[in-house]
C-alpha cells in the first residue's frame, strides 16, 4: 500500500498545496506539497499523494562514490 | 537518476563478505526491503554469505489486528461508506472481508490516499464517508495533514497508524530471535529522521542501518552493519542520504504532534505495545470515528477475535518462521484465495514469497 516513487514538480496549483508531478513515462498526478518545501523543478518522493521529502538526483552519486571509497579502503 | 547502480561495486562487496565466514540474523522492517531482496535474488546471495535476512512486522496493513478490521466491517455494515487503500480491503475478518461485503450492497471505496476519500465526502454530502486510517510514520502526516484542513463533517477516520521505533523495540525486548543488527526503513525514516533509532542501539547495543530500496542499498547496508559489528561499535548509521536528512521531515512531525497522541495498541502477532499507536488528540475528536460512531462501535467491546484457523501470520511478523513453515502456504492460502494478511498485501512477506517462487519455477 505504501510505496514512495520519486517524481519532478512541474507545476504548482493555485492552492498552493498541490502540484503536478511528473513521474516519468506521461504519467503525471496531481499530489498534496504542503509538507516539503518544493519548487518548480525539485524532485519528490511521493507517499499515498502527498510529497514526504525532497530528493537530490546528485546526491545518489556522491552516495556511489563514497561507497566506492569504503570499500577500496577496505582493500577489495 | 535516483538509481544506485554499480555492478561491479555490489559484486565487489558481496565477494568480501564472502570470505568473512559469517553467521548472522538481521531484521528488516519493511515490505519494499522484502521486495528487493526477493526480486534480485539477495536472500539468497545474502545466506551464501553467511547472513540471514528476516522481514519483521514491516507491513501497516499485516499488523493491523483483527478488532480493527471488524470494526470497518461493522461501520460498513450500518451503512457508512468505507473508504481505504486497495489492500486492506481485502484481508480477511472473521468471516469475511471489506471487499465481500461489496457483493451485499455496502458501500466501500478503494483510495490512493485520504485526500481522495474527503473528495468523496465533499461531492456526496449525503454519505458519512469513514477513512481507515492504516500506515506507520510514512503515512500518518497525510492523516494529520488533512484533519487540520477541516474536512466537512460527514468525514470522520478510524486511526489505526503505528510507528516503527516501538515496535523494534518490543521485537528486542521480547528476545524471541537473536537479531545481530537492524535494516531500518527507508521511507518511515524520511519523515522521523535518524535519532529515534538511537535509543534502540543504546539499549540494546544493536548495530542498525537506514537504507534505501535498490539492492545496492541493501548491499551496502549489510556490509556497514558487518563492518560495525566487526569494530564492535555499534551506531545507527544513514545509507540512504539521498532521501533520509538526519533531521527527517520536520514540518511533518510538527503536524504529528499537533494532531496525534501516542497509545499503547495491539499489532497482529504481538501483545499490546507501549506507545506504539497514534490517535486523535481531544480536540480534533469531531473526525474520530471511535468517538462519533461510539454506539456502533460498542456493539463489538469485551469481544475478542481470533487470527484466521491455522494462519501463521503471527509468528511470521515476529520474524520466528518463514512463509513457507505455513502449512496453508501456496495450497489453500493464495494471493487469488488468501488466509491471512500476509498473503493479501503485496507488501506481505507470504505475498512476496509467492509472487517470486513462482517466478523461479517459470
Ligand atoms: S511504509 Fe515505507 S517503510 Fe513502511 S513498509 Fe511501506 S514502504 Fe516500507
Ligand atoms: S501463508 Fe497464508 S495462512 Fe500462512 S501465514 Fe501466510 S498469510 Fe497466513
Amino acid at each position: 500500500m505504501c510505496l514512495a516513487v520519486p517524481g519532478k514538480i512541474i507545476d504548482i496549483n493555485e492552492d498552493k498545496q498541490h502540484a503536478t508531478v511528473d513521474y516519468g513515462d506521461g504519467i503525471k498526478r496531481t499530489v498534496n506539497i504542503s509538507l516539503v518545501d518544493a519548487k518548480i523543478g525539485t524532485y519528490v518522493l511521493v507517499h499515498a499523494g502527498f510529497a514526504i521529502q525532497t530528493v537530490d538526483p546528485k546526491e545518489a552519486e556522491e552516495t556511489l562514490e563514497l561507497f566506492r571509497e569504503m570499500i577500496r579502503e577496505e582493500g577489495g | 537518476m535516483f538509481s544506485l547502480r554499480d555492478r561491479n561495486l555490489a559484486r565487489e562487496i558481496i565477494s568480501n563478505l564472502k570470505e568473512k565466514d559469517l553467521s548472522l540474523n538481521f531484521m528488516h522492517v519493511c515490505g519494499t526491503h522484502q521486495d528487493t531482496l526477493m526480486k534480485h535474488g539477495l536472500d539468497v546471495l545474502f545466506k551464501e554469505c553467511g547472513v540471514n535476512i528476516i522481514q519483521g512486522p514491516g507491513c501497516p496493513v499485516c499488523v493491523t489486528t483483527p478488532r480493527e478490521i471488524e470494526e470497518m466491517i461493522l461501520l460498513a455494515r450500518e451503512g457508512k461508506t468505507v473508504a481505504t487503500f486497495g489492500d486492506m480491503i481485502q484481508v480477511p475478518g472473521e468471516k469475511q472481508s471489506l471487499r465481500d461485503l461489496r457483493g451485499e450492497g455496502c458501500d466501500i471505496r478503494t483510495v490512493y490516499g485520504i485526500e481522495d476519500a474527503v473528495d468523496i465526502a465533499r461531492r456526496e454530502e449525503d454519505r458519512e464517508v469513514v477513512f481507515m486510517a492504516v500506515g506507520f510514520e510514512t503515512t500518518a502526516p497525510s492523516t494529520a495533514s488533512v484533519v487540520q484542513q477541516h474536512p466537512p463533517e460527514n468525514f470522520s477516520i478510524l486511526c489505526c497508524h503505528r510507528t516503527i521505533p516501538e515496535a523494534l523495540d518490543a521485537i528486542l525486548s521480547m528476545g524471541e530471535i537473536r537479531l545481530d543488527g537492524l535494516i531500518d526503513p527507508g521511507h518511515v525514516s524520511t519523515i522521523i529522521g535518524v535519532k529515534p533509532y538511537k535509543f534502540l542501539t543504546e539499549k540494546y547495543g544493536i548495530p542498525q542501518v537506514i537504507a534505501g530500496f535498490e539492492p545496492l542499498d541493501l548491499i551496502m547496508a549489510v556490509w556497514l552493519l558487518v563492518k560495525q559489528i566487526e569494530k564492535d561499535k555499534p551506531k545507527v548509521e544513514n545509507e540512504y542520504t539521498r532521501a533520509v536528512k538526519e533531521e527527517g521531515n520536520i514540518v511533518a512531525q510538527k503536524l504529528l504532534k499537533e494532531v496525534f497522541t501516542s497509545t499503547d495498541i495491539k499489532w497482529r502477532g504481538f501483545p499490546v505495545i507501549p506507545e506504539s499507536g497514534l490517535i486523535l488528540r481531544d480536540r480534533h475528536q469531531e473526525y474520530d470515528a471511535r468517538r462519533k460512531y461510539e454506539d456502533i462501535l460498542s456493539k463489538l467491546s469485551g469481544k475478542t477475535f481470533r487470527e484466521p484457523p491455522g494462519c501463521r501470520c503471527g509468528e511470521l511478523l515476529r520474524g520466528l518462521i518463514e512463509p513457507q513453515e505455513c502449512p496453508l502456504f501456496g495450497k489453500i492460502c493464495t494471493p487469488s484465495h488468501p488466509v491471512g494478511p500476509c498473503m493479501v498485501s503485496v507488501e506481505g512477506s507470504c505475498n512476496i514469497t509467492f509472487k517470486y517462487s513462482k517466478r523461479k519455477i517459470e
